[in-house]
């Protein structure tokens, strides 16, 4: 989003309104950056807070207490559904589903977009509209066929099954993406390489490729993300050790055996939400610029 | 599957029009081949894509007409689980809390949105942070939102814990744990998490308005209010309507985040379509029930699309006319 804004909206307002106007605009905007900053703050907070301090004073309370032993609980000794590791295993998992299917639907996402935009044949635009159906499936609709299928190949309750469930369903996500950028890109680059004899993998390499970054950086972020967020597959195709942190943080949250130890579970809640938190904040700008491609398309 | 290769992959003379015949019969195997490559890459992807969005859809159906009920069978017994979806009470809270949720969760997230955007709009300073600031709930899942917040409406140590701290020790906040005021707490989440999202495409849409439009109103002497009212928000339209929709969709597909705040409670009061059918599905196993109900899921979420995609086509339509 470009920052050069092309007209004042307060400047013909007199010097006194204006000046009244612009502290009522920061009064609000801070008072909704408080609403939004509010339970990231709190998490923070208590994830460094004793368990006793917290009983006593509530959680949103300044810390009279610091310490790190939320967080190494969290991650190694507390206990979610029966085994007492922590949800270090979970974020592995997490991680072991994410980034491969990431890469692989982004992958064949831009081989696709590349196909649909520069290669295209009759009936290519339908089969495109198609498959971009896919992204508005909602998730109940797949949860029986994919079961079958999982069990059939044998891979309910393991990573591998998710890996596939992800990458299948991000294809559309990376399909759309991919191609809604590369039809920019001028034909007449791509014709003028065909006359000089070159072909569908040198028009790849030595054209798209070298442009492509951008896009690729755009549905990297947004794939990624969006598996490492998603909840429902995690918890249907996987359980105990298997599953991915999502699910782990509900069973640890609605675990009524243990004591709410809300010290602990902010610092496992933290950790399920750093790594997406991590990517947004140091790819913030990709990401909104995917969000705004996205969606006006 | 074949006749789907079949019709998806073009007769030869589409492809290469001059390309004669005999010389394409004269060359090798793997070079006529590579006239095809585009299409033979694509074809596992199209295959894969076909079957999930049609297959899996055709699919559910078929359950949802069976009388599957731990496991799938495949006798037809017509449309009675439809008719029994419809008579059912808690059927119809999901439906209810559905419709609650998705006026309030989008009128609001639209208005803080929009408001929000404006204000950015403003030439504030920081923007960047601002914007940051207003969007990283969309990069939190939404298991996470659930769980915090869930944390902070709980009567024994947020908000309400807070304010009777501070002195005011009958403040009563329990809307969590009230039947008639849950759902309420699920909308206000909801907003949280994604009013930020309509800001981003709002701001967006706000600065792709033509500024020379607004610099004569201004030279007018039109004011700030007059100006958005009449030129700049009825430039982005198109805006409104698209977030509307992606928004819709979210509400119709909510899940995680009921499941993480409230669990469906207290009792049944927040459930919603999409946690009865995973209750109906894999806590009581009655397969086609919950078949039938996600369904209806996508019943609704095609009543929000298809207008919209044909809306889409026509305004692409008059587009072309006119340019």
């Amino acid at each position: 989003m470009a920052e050069a804004v092309g007209y004042d909206p307060l400047a013909s307002a007199g010097r006194w309104r204006r000046l009244r106007a612009k502290t009522g605009v920061y009064a609000v905007l801070t008072l909704f950056a408080i609403y939004y900053l509010l339970p990231l703050v709190i998490v923070i907070l208590n994830s460094f807070r004793d368990l006793p301090e917290i009983a006593a004073n509530g959680l949103i309370a300044l810390p009279r207490s610091f310490n790190f032993s939320g967080w190494r609980e969290a991650w190694s000794t507390y206990c979610v559904g029966g085994t007492c590791a922590g949800v270090q295993g979970n974020f592995y998992n997490s991680l072991r589903m994410a980034i491969p299917a990431t890469l692989i639907s982004t992958a064949i996402g831009a081989l696709n977009g590349y196909i649909l935009s520069k290669w295209r044949f009759k009936g290519s635009n339908l089969i495109f509209d198609a498959m971009t159906l896919g992204v508005f499936m909602p998730g109940q609709i797949a949860l029986m066929p994919w079961a079958y299928i999982l069990s059939f190949f044998g891979l309910a309750n393991s990573t591998y099954g998710l890996i596939l469930v992800h990458t299948v369903q991000g294809l559309s996500f990376t399909t759309l993406f991919c191609r809604n950028y590369y039809v920019n890109i001028p034909d007449d680059l791509i014709k003028a390489a065909r006359i000089d004899g070159a072909g569908f993998w040198r028009i790849w390499r030595k054209i798209i490729l070298p442009l492509s970054p951008p896009i690729l950086i755009v549905t990297v972020i947004w794939q990624f993300t969006g598996i490492w967020n998603e909840y429902l597959f995690g918890v249907v195709f996987t359980s105990g050790r298997e599953q991915p942190i999502t699910a782990a943080l509900v069973a640890l949250s609605t675990n009524q055996t243990n004591v709410r130890n809300y010290g602990v579970m902010s610092a496992a809640v933290l950790i399920g939400a750093l790594p997406p938190l991590l990517v947004y904040f140091f790819g913030g700008r990709y990401f909104v610029r995917g969000l705004t491609q996205g969606a006006i398309k | 599957m074949t006749a789907a290769l079949t019709w998806i992959l073009p007769p030869m003379q589409t492809i290469a029009p001059s390309m004669s015949t005999s010389s394409a019969e004269a060359r090798p195997l793997s070079e006529r081949l590579g006239g095809f490559l585009p299409q033979i890459l694509l074809a596992p992807s199209i295959i894969v894509s076909f079957i999930y969005v049609f297959g899996f859809s055709i699919w559910t159906f078929y359950i949802s007409v069976s009388n599957s009920s731990l496991l799938p069978t495949y006798d037809y017994v017509g449309f009675s689980h439809y008719a029994a979806l419809w008579k059912n009470a808690r059927w119809n809270i999901a439906y209810t809390n559905l419709f609650i949720f998705g006026v309030l969760f989008v009128a609001g997230a639209l208005v803080i949105g929009l408001m929000l955007a404006i204000l950015i709009d403003q030439r504030v300073r920081f923007e960047a942070v601002w914007r940051m600031i207003y969007l990283y709930p969309l990069a939190v899942s939404f298991v996470v939102t659930g769980t915090v917040w869930s944390w902070l409406y709980s009567p024994t140590s947020g908000f309400e814990f807070f304010v009777r701290s501070l002195g005011w020790s009958n403040f009563s906040f329990a809307w969590a744990t009230d039947r008639n005021m849950a759902i309420y707490v699920v909308v206000i989440t909801g907003i949280w998490q994604s009013s930020g999202f309509a800001m981003a495409l709002f701001l967006a849409g706000l600065r792709s308005v033509d500024h020379d439009l607004v610099k004569a109103a201004q030279i007018d002497g039109a004011g700030v209010a007059r100006i958005y009212r009449r030129i700049v928000l009825p430039a982005i339209r198109p805006i409104f309507i698209a977030v509307v929709v992606v928004l819709l969709q979210f509400a119709i597909k909510t899940f995680d985040l009921v499941v993480a705040l409230t669990h469906g409670g207290p009792g049944v009061s927040t459930t919603f379509p999409a946690i009865y059918v995973y209750d109906l599905m894999y806590q009581r196993g009655q397969i086609a029930e919950g078949a039938t109900a996600a369904m209806m899921i996508l019943a609704a979420l095609a009543l929000v699309l298809v207008p919209y995609s044909l809306w889409q086509i026509w305004r692409r339509r008059q587009e072309a006319a006119n340019g």
